[in-house]
């Protein structure tokens, strides 16, 4: 096969994955895709367990070692079937504190304690950088292949050279699609589809290549059988040990891997896809192993004596002429290769930002405030930690030169990560385990495993020399790193999973049995062991009354992103019966703040930054007696009484805040009386001054005609100010009669910059719009809506106290609606008065009348209501800042229809 | 079948307690069947077909179960809205 050939069949493949990763981030975007988080796609993203390892080095292994392979596989199917035990809970657990990682759910189940994350997220990122250079070691071996099997086309560049350009374009498209937002628990429906399509590509092509082996290179599966007897395979040797060994760390490993807690347990979408994983994830792996046996068989039959058995996948098609099927099965090997690349780079991409860079940068900042935007940095820190972790595998790869010690490193890499398996499952199930356990745990483990396995892994003469191997440090024979205390004749990988699961183990109970969790601690122990018990599992960890609002939502917003954030305000304020985006510090209302923060930057940074608007973060009374069984009922009691003087207090201030508005509407009403009899009289005054003069008649005709001028202009204004009052009216009652047509917002917007410039026209005035954006069209009523943005434009001309005013004009259309901010760099309205602005008669400050009866906000709002859309005052954007929400396509009321 | 009455919620709620029950032991008799070839090992070598045969009977055999208890789950939890009530005990043992 031509090699230019294979390179253009890789990158159309690529590029194919990239428009189905586009098209469904766009189709999510617009709500459209809940079909693709179905359970079929929740099943086949799991199969990233699968990797280039298991594709070609299966074969590999059954040629070496018969069906011991299967264990690799045999472990997660016992973990998927028995998923009511502990996948359940992981997945319920994760969703409730919205975990985005493995070190996450790790540190936050104690404590929320970032050191231990950082421990994690080492231990994760040396365990799995050498497994991902296993990855890019076997499409440079494929390509390899391919290379050799033909001389026409370009000649191949050497591995380094394709192991970089691999690993390059997988940052690309890790980066692209892995970081493109930071929001809703951490999910990426984009690549978790393409990660779904390559896992379709990979099992039909290793079906594929059994089929053929099968059916057309023996003679059906009868044949097929008789082959395998008759082969050097006929009999294998069952090492009970290495059997049953095996079989737990795959399970161990499914669990613990960062990329599998990631398709797993993070993006997981739905609790219910779980039963269908259940059964259909264990039969995808079935169906990936069913082959393996026959395929090596027949390889080892067919092929010269010394070909790479890892290779059979591809060279076995290829000698017969195949090269159509050759192709498949390596763009089989490239999926594996690629979709576990881009999780496992995306997973450890997570863990380094949220659990080292991000912490980090909060201790270092200068001030205690949140400046800049946490957001821009958390995705940058991402993207470099990607490519940092990209880097590093093909360091590794590199350096290692692809030697042989890769071949063993899967299980390497599966001994590494089972060290947090202790402290998962512990910390899920028993609410003794504590910090102190979990931290011992995790570092005892993770120095044996070190020892006996990591450093050995590279060969004797690498790091440890074969006389250090053979007679232990300082010739202590029993600390040799592979029979430590004696122990020889056991294979070395059982007998370091042995030791550094046993000294983990130890240290873990006996650390947490000695030791006293903090109050977070045990609340944090409680939410996950009582996960299903609603009762329990909702502790509240923070008092009430100390944090802003506002300052709260400008954290938030620097965070989840403005229109994020609004929303979750809103959203509580509304839950709390207020109106408006500033709901009350509530600890119900900080408790979901902090879950919500975590999905963006982990549990430990989302706490600290709450801690510091919030006060310390404590735990109160109520919840440590809650904690303490025997008292609970109690206290329940006690805790209930309490919330509902609360609820108490919280109904009495919104009453209270309800009357200060009545009153001071009353006291408006009455000054709105009297200044309008006031503008009422001033006219009516001098148009009967002039009109009295006129009648005497003995008037020079210039004082005449300036007298009449007069009336004329007074006459005006009096018409002006009875006809906003009608309008007022008109709007109110919904009778009025709008004219819908299609409106170009760009058009729409011009027109009212031009008419608000006659306000104040002497004002050195900026509006600054966005063009593009605006390019919309819009059912509705244009004059009206031009209404509401004259006003608001020239209620910024007028009211805007900076020395250089400037109005922001944006535009967004979310879902069917379309969304109007204007912003202007004034000192905004203050917070007392935000609620009063919409009213009629509302006037802010005395000194600045500028006409008008204050009626302009009560119009716009009122237009608004009957354009089907609203006008509210957004706080904390630096500035007054009024959002208009408006339909796309504005239906007929059926007042209008029936008219 | 008729629709009302204790006798017959009752009998239902413990269906399906033991459907759960049958869901927690399946993994426990799957490890079981994995194990077994360790029994029949023997120092000559096992023999791969028949060795692989049973292993993939077993495999496809746990397959199937699995797939009709979650399906019968799946059912029993859209009959009963609140489904995570009778699973308490199972919280603290491991």
């Amino acid at each position: 096969m031509p090699f230019n050939l294979l390179v253009l069949a890789c990158i159309s493949y690529a590029a194919m994955l990239f428009l189905v990763a586009f098209a469904v981030e766009r189709r999510a975007e617009r709500g459209e895709a809940r079909w693709l988080r179905s359970p079929l796609v929740y099943t086949l993203s799991l199969s990233i367990y699968c990797t280039a390892w298991t594709f070609y080095g299966a074969v590999g292994y059954a040629a070496r070692s018969g069906l011991e392979f299967a264990t690799i596989y045999l472990g997660p199917t016992l973990v998927f079937i028995g998923w009511w035990w502990v996948l359940r809970k992981l997945v319920r657990i994760a969703r409730q504190q919205r975990v985005t990682s493995i070190a996450d759910m790790i540190s936050g189940r104690y404590g929320k304690s970032n050191m231990l994350g950082v421990v994690v997220t080492v231990l994760n990122v040396i365990a799995v950088t050498p497994y991902i250079a296993l990855q890019l070691q076997s499409v440079t071996l494929s390509f390899g292949v391919f290379a050799a099997a033909g001389s026409e086309g370009w000649a191949v560049p050497d591995t380094e050279a394709t192991a970089l350009w691999v690993a390059g374009g997988l940052t690309l498209f890790t980066i692209l699609f892995g970081t493109r937002n930071l929001d809703a628990n951490e999910q990426h429906t984009g690549v978790v589809t393409a990660i779904a399509v390559e896992a379709v590509v990979k099992l039909v092509a290793l079906l594929a290549v059994g089929v053929f082996v099968v059916w057309l290179v023996a003679d059906g599966p009868a044949d097929m059988v008789a082959r395998i007897g008759a082969s050097a395979l006929g009999h294998w040797d069952l090492v009970p040990s290495r059997w049953a060994g095996l079989t737990f760390l795959s399970a161990a490993a499914v669990l613990t891997l960062p990329r599998m807690f990631q398709v797993v347990v993070v993006e997981n979408s739905d609790e219910r896809f779980l039963p269908t994983a259940s059964w259909a994830f264990p039969l995808y792996l079935m169906a990936m192993s069913l082959f393996v046996v026959p395929i090596a068989v027949m390889g080892l039959e067919v092929m010269p004596e010394g070909a790479n058995p890892d290779l059979f996948v591809l060279t076995l098609p290829l000698s017969q002429g195949h090269g159509g099927l050759a192709m498949l099965a390596f763009l089989g090997g490239f999926s594996s290769a690629t979709s576990m690349v881009i999780v496992a780079s995306i997973a450890l991409a997570t863990m380094v930002s949220n659990h080292i860079v991000v912490p980090l940068w909060l201790s270092l900042r200068p001030t205690r405030e949140v400046t800049g935007d946490v957001r821009r940095l958390v995705l940058m820190s991402r993207r470099f930690s990607i490519a940092g972790v990209l880097g590093l595998g093909y360091l590794y790869y590199s350096l290692s030169g692809g030697a042989s010690a890769l071949a063993a490193i899967g299980l390497v890499s599966f001994a590494g990560v089972a060290q947090m398996l202790p402290a998962m499952l512990g910390g899920v199930f028993w609410r003794g385990a504590t910090r102190i356990g979990a931290m011992a745990g995790v570092l005892i483990g993770f120095v044996v495993w070190i020892y006996t396995l990591f450093l050995p892994s590279f060969g004797p003469g690498a790091i440890f020399t074969a006389e250090f191997l053979a007679t232990g440090p300082f010739g202590l024979g029993w600390l040799r790193p592979q029979a430590l205390f004696g122990i020889e004749g056991l294979d070395p990988l059982m007998h370091a999973l042995f030791w550094s699961l046993a000294f983990n183990i130890v240290a873990f109970v006996v650390g947490s049995l000695v030791s006293f969790p903090t109050p977070v601690e045990r609340v944090q122990g409680l939410a996950f062991v009582d996960v299903f018990d609603p009762e329990r599992a909702e502790p509240q960890a923070w008092v009430r009354g100390l944090a802003d609002a506002e300052a709260l939502l400008v954290l938030a917003q620097r965070i989840l992103g403005d229109d994020a954030a609004l929303g979750f305000f809103e959203m509580q304020a509304q839950a709390q019966g207020k109106a408006g985006y500033l709901p009350d510090p509530v600890p119900e209302f900080l408790d979901a703040l902090e879950r919500r923060l975590a999905g963006s930057v982990g549990a430990a940074a989302a706490h600290a930054m709450i801690a510091e608007l919030a006060g310390r973060a404590r735990v109160t009374v109520v919840d440590l007696m809650r904690v303490a069984d025997e008292t609970a009922q109690i206290m329940e009691y006690s805790s209930r009484l309490e919330s509902q003087r609360e609820e108490l207090t919280r109904t009495a201030r919104q009453l209270r805040e309800a009357n200060e508005k009545l009153t001071q509407l009353s006291v408006q009403k009455d000054a709105f009386l009297s200044q309008i009899s006031h503008e009422l009289r001033t006219p009516m005054t001098s148009i009967r001054a002039f009109s009295e003069m006129l009648r005497e008649g003995d008037m020079p005709p210039d004082m005449a005609a300036n007298s009449a001028r007069i009336i004329n202009e007074e006459a005006i204004r009096l018409t002006r100010l009875l006809d906003d009052l009608l309008d007022l009216g008109v709007l109110e009652n919904h009778t009025v009669r709008l004219s819908l047509r299609l409106a170009s917002l760009t058009e729409l917007l011009d027109r009212a910059v031009r008419a608000a410039a006659q306000t104040r026209p002497e004002r050195d005035f900026t509006v600054i719009r966005d063009l593009p954006s605006e390019a919309l069209f819009i059912r509705t009523d244009p004059d009206r809506l031009a209404q509401v943005c004259i006003n608001l434009i020239a209620n910024a001309r007028k009211y805007c106290d900076a020395a250089w005013a400037e109005l922001r004009i944006t535009v967004r259309q979310r879902g069917g609606r379309v969304i109007l901010d204007f912003i202007d760099n004034g000192t905004g309205i203050p917070k007392d008065k935000q609620s009063l602005i919409f009213e009629k008669f509302a006037r802010l400050t005395d000194q600045t009348r500028a006409g008008g009866a204050g009626l302009g906000l009560a119009i716009c709002r009122e237009i608004m209501v009957n354009l089907g859309g609203s006008i509210s005052y957004l706080p904390g954007q630096g500035g007054a800042a009024f959002r208009v929400v408006l339909p796309l396509q504005m239906k007929k009321t059926p007042e209008d229809e029936a008219a | 079948m008729s629709r009302r009455g204790p006798i017959i919620l009752a009998r239902r709620a413990y269906r399906q307690r033991r459907l759960r029950d049958a869901v927690r032991l399946l993994p426990l008799a799957g490890a079981f069947l994995f194990l077994l070839p360790i029994l029949w090992s023997s120092p000559e070598g096992n023999v791969t077909a028949t060795d692989g045969i049973y292993l993939f009977a077993v495999w496809l055999g746990l397959v199937a179960l699995a797939a009709l208890m979650a399906r019968a789950l799946g059912a029993e939890e859209e009959l009963d809205t609140p489904p995570l009530s009778g699973d308490v005990p199972e919280g603290g043992g491991g």
